[in-house]
């Protein structure tokens, strides 16, 4: 897919990303649908499996998540340079693209937290700033169960599924109760994985 | 821009909160916050919360258990990935404005990389069964890696204000309303969390102020 990219477009995939950042309370994949409403739907930048495969592939990679975004931007430079078949010049644009997506998404939400913690840790004696990390300490601990839980409950056919989820719950088991290095256990489901035995 | 490193800002990173124990370690210059986050961003398959914990929490020593879970609700509440915020508020907290930026740096840029080269090399074979198969089993194990850390954390509400009790009872509830519910992050962290806040405050003012550590 080719695409006719100008000045004004580049400045428009900057902003919508820019505005997006402020509103991903949670991670940025919590705007994820209105990327894809904006990139694939109206504008078309995107097609439907480069959207898809840019979520996949930075959720497969190591790294924060975040990174979809990149590769979102690498796409939409790619396609404006007419695909990875035309060279080093559509490289370049697609590196512009990651440059341009990446500082969109972080630069609001940075500045704002960077800026926002400091204050907080001036403050630390603040009986608010007290009251805010004592509260929402057991809040954000169940939050990182119940992701557990969500990404298990994906897999929802019992019979089909269930030697993932004792993947999951024997993996989450050697963790919590062992020092077993975490590439060791990540390495081994790829492996069980690739066996077919998952 | 509101992101003046005020001079007070790098001294006053030594001193830590008078509420926790100080940490054992701490990083000791920019490359070592760098490569530090470079080398636990690049393990971080399917997440990198898991290894943060696992690394600077267990192995490095640079923040206890207690600091980590204050440190992460604050990523977790504010806009932004939230391992990129915390490395941004651990990197800030010991060195600075730069000390933040060193540790951004190390998160994304190696990774950013890594992500590139996949994208490119292995496009093509994103479909074969083989490589489905391993971002299935991958995947599972990644789920078990981020209910275990919860798991460990767990034992940081020992020393919580609000009391055992209190801090069980909103952690199920959160529990319920996120993973069975299923209800939207925002009206949970809005409600369950100024909830939990508020009866933080009653207990830290019954507390006397600063005798609740």
């Amino acid at each position: 897919m080719t695409l006719s990219f100008a000045a004004a477009d580049w400045l428009a995939l900057f902003t919508h990303f820019l505005t997006l950042s402020l509103l991903a309370v949670g991670g940025a994949i919590t705007t994820a649908p209105d990327m894809h409403r904006y990139l694939v739907t109206d504008q078309r930048w995107l097609t439907e499996a480069q959207f898809t495969s840019s979520i996949a592939l930075a959720q497969a990679a190591p790294g924060p998540n975040v990174l979809f975004v990149a590769l979102m931007g690498w796409n939409v430079g790619l396609n404006a340079g007419g695909g990875l078949g035309a060279g080093w010049h559509a490289a370049a644009l697609g590196l512009a693209g990651v440059g341009i997506a990446m500082a969109g998404i972080l630069l609001p939400s940075s500045v704002l937290t960077y800026s926002a913690t400091q204050w907080a840790h001036r403050n630390r004696e603040l009986r608010a700033v007290r009251a805010f990390k004592t509260g929402m300490a057991p809040v954000v601990i169940a939050l990182l169960i119940a992701t557990g839980w969500l990404l298990t409950a994906t897999h929802n056919q019992p019979a089909r599924d269930w030697p993932l989820w004792l993947l999951t719950a024997a993996s989450a088991l050697i963790v919590w109760r062992t020092k077993v290095h975490l590439l060791w256990l990540l390495g081994a489901g790829a492996v069980a994985g690739v066996l077919g035995w998952v | 821009m509101p992101l003046d490193s005020r001079p007070g800002t790098a001294s006053d990173t030594a001193a830590i909160s008078p509420l926790s124990p100080p940490p054992p370690n701490h990083p000791r210059s920019h490359a070592d916050l760098f490569w530090s986050f470079t080398w636990l961003a690049l393990q971080g398959f399917g997440g990198v919360l898991a290894v943060v914990q696992r690394e600077l929490v267990e192995k490095k020593r640079w923040m206890t258990r207690e600091q980590f879970v204050e440190d992460w609700a604050v990523a977790q509440i504010m806009p932004g990935p939230n391992v990129v915020n915390l490395s941004m508020m651990i990197g800030g907290r010991c060195l600075g404005l730069s000390g933040a930026l060193a540790a951004l740096a190390g998160m994304l840029t190696a990774p950013l990389v890594v992500v590139l080269i996949v994208a490119v090399l292995f496009a093509g074979v994103a479909d074969t069964p083989a490589a489905q198969g391993a971002l299935r089993g991958m995947g599972a194990v990644a789920a078990g890696l981020i209910t275990a850390t919860g798991l460990k954390l767990i034992g940081a509400l020992g020393k919580n204000a609000m009391g055992w009790g209190a801090c069980i009872a909103f952690a199920a509830a959160t529990f319920v309303a996120v993973a069975l519910l299923r209800w939207p992050l925002a009206w949970v962290l809005l409600g369950l969390g100024s909830l939990a806040c508020g009866w933080a405050w009653v207990k830290l003012g019954a507390a006397g102020g600063g005798a609740s550590a």
